[in-house]
């Protein structure tokens, strides 16, 4: 591992300072990823600012009925607050369903949104990656790609974004807070991270030297019923090979209002805004439901030994739809 | 000018304060073993997968292989070493002995100290990845062999001794008043561990 200086901060402005001030600096939250992978030398960074101590951590309900929620807030708080669990029950399933107790207690929600790929090319730094190296090669389209990306994805990097929390974020319009020297700023998740394209070393549309703050969620009446499926290859603490964040509202056996996001099909939480038109209005049936998910995945590009993801995704969208409009006729 | 790449560090550790010289690439892990001789707290993956390495910082458990000993000044941490009180052991340990729940004995003191933050993280009524509604007007959740399992699964055991564990927990917990309902037959004594966890109050 490099050698590098530490640094904690105690309050936002003084973490953007140091931060301006070392273009080879890396924030340090839990540490749960960022240690990992300074490990194996995958992160080299010069510093590290410690986050840990900057009064982000708390969890707020806003005037408007949505939540406001600071970025060292740990995926354990965000997973046990009564108004998350209560207001986007998914959310907290989401949450629940990555990791372990140990690594929840120390995740923090801006790292959770900034955690690497966990593509077995990206994290073994003798392995060709264009993620680590620009231009060095994709090795994965032809070898190791079972739990590879199958919408979004380019020439350049079929890897898929790891987060659970992350897939209930879109889901629910989550908009992300950050401080810079030049003043603070927000980007909408569906903007946060950047298609692949020729330029998979490029994640995020934060600018440089950005601290996340926190997230602001809308409100959002129907994620009262909302519901996060995830299939992985065991029972637990596993990363998905698919998932869906789902919310839904039937009236009359109509679907008013319907939310879709799926996880570990391509290289950001993944809003299945095409799904969600078909559905509107139409009828809360299996057939639709199967009908919507259809044509969702109309624009996925398998490989070959990922197809499995297609059938995956339109079965969890059909079953998770159904569990939802029978928990809304109770 | 180049940041120094090490420190001196003051960590509070099972009641006790250390002040130690840390480069700061060392782990906590490695700290506690190599540093202040705790070996109690053991090395397996060192890359926070398998739970051999799990302490309690400021009471929570944490893989101390992922925690830089560094980023630890401040907190209040608890080994393996400080679990017992003197010559008593805590009614985790106990119940772990009683019941074996291990076999070789590598992962024990991890699984310990995640299962003591796991009956507490039950008592403060955090819901898990199995409990079926996780709004809070449903309550908390039964402590099941299922809801064990799942708030156990960052601890690996290579021995499988995993039946014994799960019932090594249930009795603590039910010991320390939570309702546990483990399920039926996944083991021998499973049938009578409701029963078991009141036997062991």
């Amino acid at each position: 591992m490099r050698e590098f200086g530490y640094r904690r901060a105690h309050d936002v402005h003084g973490a953007v300072a140091l931060l301006a001030a070392e273009p080879e600096a890396r924030l340090l939250g839990g540490g749960t990823n960022l240690v990992d992978l300074m490990k194996t030398g995958v992160e080299r960074p010069a510093l590290l600012i410690d986050v840990q101590d900057l009064p982000l951590d708390r969890i707020e309900v806003t005037q408007d009925g949505g939540l406001r929620i600071g970025a060292t807030v740990t995926n354990s708080a965000l997973a046990a607050d009564p108004e998350v669990r209560r207001r986007y029950p998914a959310l907290a399933q989401a949450v629940l369903s990555g990791a372990s107790g140990q690594l929840r207690n120390m995740a923090t929600v801006g790292g959770n949104l900034l955690q690497r790929t966990r593509c077995g090319y990206f994290t073994d730094p003798a392995a060709a990656c264009n993620k680590r190296v620009p231009g060095a090669g994709c090795p994965a389209i032809e070898g190791e790609h079972h739990n590879h990306a199958i919408l979004g994805a380019s020439g350049h990097c079929v890897a898929v974004h790891p987060s659970d929390m992350g897939v209930a974020l879109a889901a629910f319009d989550a908009v992300v807070g950050y401080e810079t020297a030049d003043g603070p700023g927000e980007l909408p998740l569906a903007e946060f991270y950047l298609p692949v394209g020729d330029t998979p070393h490029l994640e995020t549309a934060l600018p440089s030297g950005a601290l996340i703050t926190g997230l602001r969620l809308p409100p959002a009446p129907v994620a009262a019923v909302s519901r996060y499926r995830k299939v992985r290859e065991r029972a637990s603490y596993a990363f998905a090979i698919g998932s869906l964040a789902a919310a839904l509202d039937v009236h009359d056996g109509t679907v008013r209002e319907v939310r879709l996001a799926f996880g570990a099909v391509a290289s950001r939480p993944w809003r299945a805004r095409t799904a969600e038109r078909v559905l509107t209005g139409g009828p809360a049936s299996a057939e639709a439901f199967a009908a919507a998910a259809d044509a969702e995945l109309a624009a996925a590009e398998a490989l070959p030994h990922n197809g499995y993801k297609v059938t995956l995704m339109r079965n969890l969208v059909v079953a998770l739809l159904t569990e939802l409009t029978e928990e809304a006729a109770r | 000018m180049a940041p120094p790449t090490s420190s001196a560090v003051t960590l509070r550790i099972n009641g006790e304060k250390h002040t130690l010289p840390v480069d700061h690439r060392t782990t906590l892990l490695d700290a506690l073993r190599e540093q202040l001789d705790l070996t109690g707290t053991k090395k397996g993956c060192d890359q926070g997968q398998c739970g051999a390495c799990t302490v309690l910082l400021d009471g929570r458990r944490a893989v101390s292989c992922l925690q830089l000993a560094v980023a630890a000044e401040g907190r209040e941490i608890t080994t393996i070493e400080g679990v017992a009180d003197g010559e008593r052991l805590h009614p985790v340990q106990q119940a772990f002995l009683d019941l074996d729940g291990y076999q070789c004995g590598y992962c024990t003191p991890g699984q310990i100290c995640s299962a003591l933050a796991v009956i507490e993280e039950h008592a403060a009524g955090w819901p898990s990845a199995v409990t079926a509604d996780v709004r809070p007007e449903a309550g908390v959740p039964a402590l099941t062999a299922d809801e064990i399992r799942e708030r156990m699964s960052g601890n690996l055991c290579r021995c499988g001794a995993y039946v014994s564990i799960v019932q090594a927990v249930a009795r603590a917990a039910g010991a320390a008043g939570a309702p546990v309902v483990p399920r039926q037959g996944t083991g021998p004594g499973d049938a009578g561990a409701p029963a078991d966890g009141e036997a062991a109050a």
